[in-house]
């Protein structure tokens, strides 16, 4: 069977389409086929972080209308075996994306597929409803902030009551939280929201933390998912959350300030 | 973190835990909010309308709430009247 998992926030801009080009080029690189769908409609950009935007021809909404076949809107990734990409569309039609055929389309690449990752659009509008409506698994993208927190947790909400598995009362989606844009210097600080704090507040359980880093820009600007960059903090935090999402037990990283020297803490040095 | 911030960090709580202490009470609200039935905002305001015909009351002093526990329901009408 294949498994359906929403990546998801509520709160725009906290690393949702850089996390589910993460995660599905991680799941694609341990063997797993799996293919990530935009569904960011009027708002395309996983394509660009996944550096296949040149190869854009047919789009999801192009595949609900029948004006393609699913097979003529998949690309294929160059870099990694297994992996496919389903564009969203550049339509203003915001309401295209309609359960039944969002459904229809979900179903056939079930057939083919292990992994079907969502990427969501921000807000709690048509798109994020039909991205999260069929999940099985659900990663919230949380940052260490007050209205990214609470918009997590109102996405909790929904995923609670308005998901396929909420309304027919089957066993609910698993929750996940993923702490991205992690400073520890702020948090040490004070400045900033712990991993625990963010914890206690949403009590689900954590997959991982990624650090605020400079890698993300970077490989977003040459259209890399950042998780191929391993020896940067950031692609070895994604590839940790990506085994601890396929059950392996890995002890979180980079939750602290690498230990400086005293006489630098004392002269507040950085 | 410097020499002096050792010190202040004693004394005041951190921005983070002035954080964590709001967004502990309005998830808390929100969540209890969440599982409140659909109709209630609409009885609210009915109620409000009722009351007003006769006493002269802002919107804000009546609260209802529906708790539920193992087997019943309790409906609570809360209101403040004016001096
Ligand atoms: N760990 C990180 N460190 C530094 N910058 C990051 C990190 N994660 C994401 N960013 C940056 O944050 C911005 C938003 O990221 P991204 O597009 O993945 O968010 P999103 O949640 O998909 O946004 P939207 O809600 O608009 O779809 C980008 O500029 C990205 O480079
Ligand atoms: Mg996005």
């Amino acid at each position: 069977m294949a498994k359906i998992i929403v990546v998801t926030s509520g709160k725009g801009g906290v690393g949702k389409t850089t996390t589910s080009a993460a995660i599905s080029t991680g799941l694609a690189m341990r063997g797993h086929k799996t293919v990530v769908i935009d569904f960011d409609v009027g708002l395309r950009n996983l394509d660009l972080i996944m550096g296949c935007e040149r190869r854009v021809v047919y789009d999801f909404v192009n595949v609900i209308k029948g004006e393609s076949t699913l097979n003529q809107a998949l690309i294929k990734d160059k870099r990694t075996e297994g992996l496919y990409i389903l564009p969203a569309s550049q339509t203003r039609d915001k309401d295209a994306l309609v359960r039944d055929g969002v459904e229809k389309i979900l179903n056939e690449l079930a057939k083919d597929f292990e992994y079907i990752v969502c990427d969501s659009p921000a807000g709690i509008e048509q798109g994020a409803l039909m991205a999260l409506y069929f999940a099985d698994i659900a990663i919230v993208v949380t940052n260490p902030e007050v209205s990214s927190v609470r918009d997590s947790d109102r996405i909790l909400g929904i995923l609670q009551s308005k998901s396929r598995r909420a309304e027919q009362s089957l066993e609910p989606i698993q929750e996940h939280l993923l702490l991205t844009r992690y400073n520890p210097i702020r948090v040490a600080n004070g400045e900033m929201l712990s991993v625990s704090d963010v914890e206690d507040i949403l009590a689900i359980p954590l997959l991982g933390v990624i650090p605020e880093s400079e890698a993300v820009l970077k490989a977003s600007n040459q259209g890399t998912p950042v998780i191929l960059d391993a020896e940067t903090q950031v692609g070895q935090a994604y590839n940790d959350a990506v085994d601890r999402l396929l059950g392996k037990d890995v002890a979180h990283r980079f939750l602290e300030e690498e230990k400086k020297s005293f006489f630098k803490r004392l002269l507040g040095g950085k | 973190m410097s020499f002096f911030s050792y010190f202040q960090k004693k004394s005041e709580p951190t921005s983070a835990a002035r954080a964590k202490e709001r967004l502990q009470i309005i998830v808390a609200h929100e969540r209890h909010r969440r599982k409140q039935p659909d109709f209630l905002p609409k009885m609210q305001q009915e109620i409000i309308d009722v009351i007003r015909k006769y006493i002269n009351i802002d919107s804000d002093q009546v609260v209802v709430s529906l708790d539920e526990s193992d087997h019943c329901s309790v409906l609570e009408l809360n209101i403040t009247l004016p001096e």
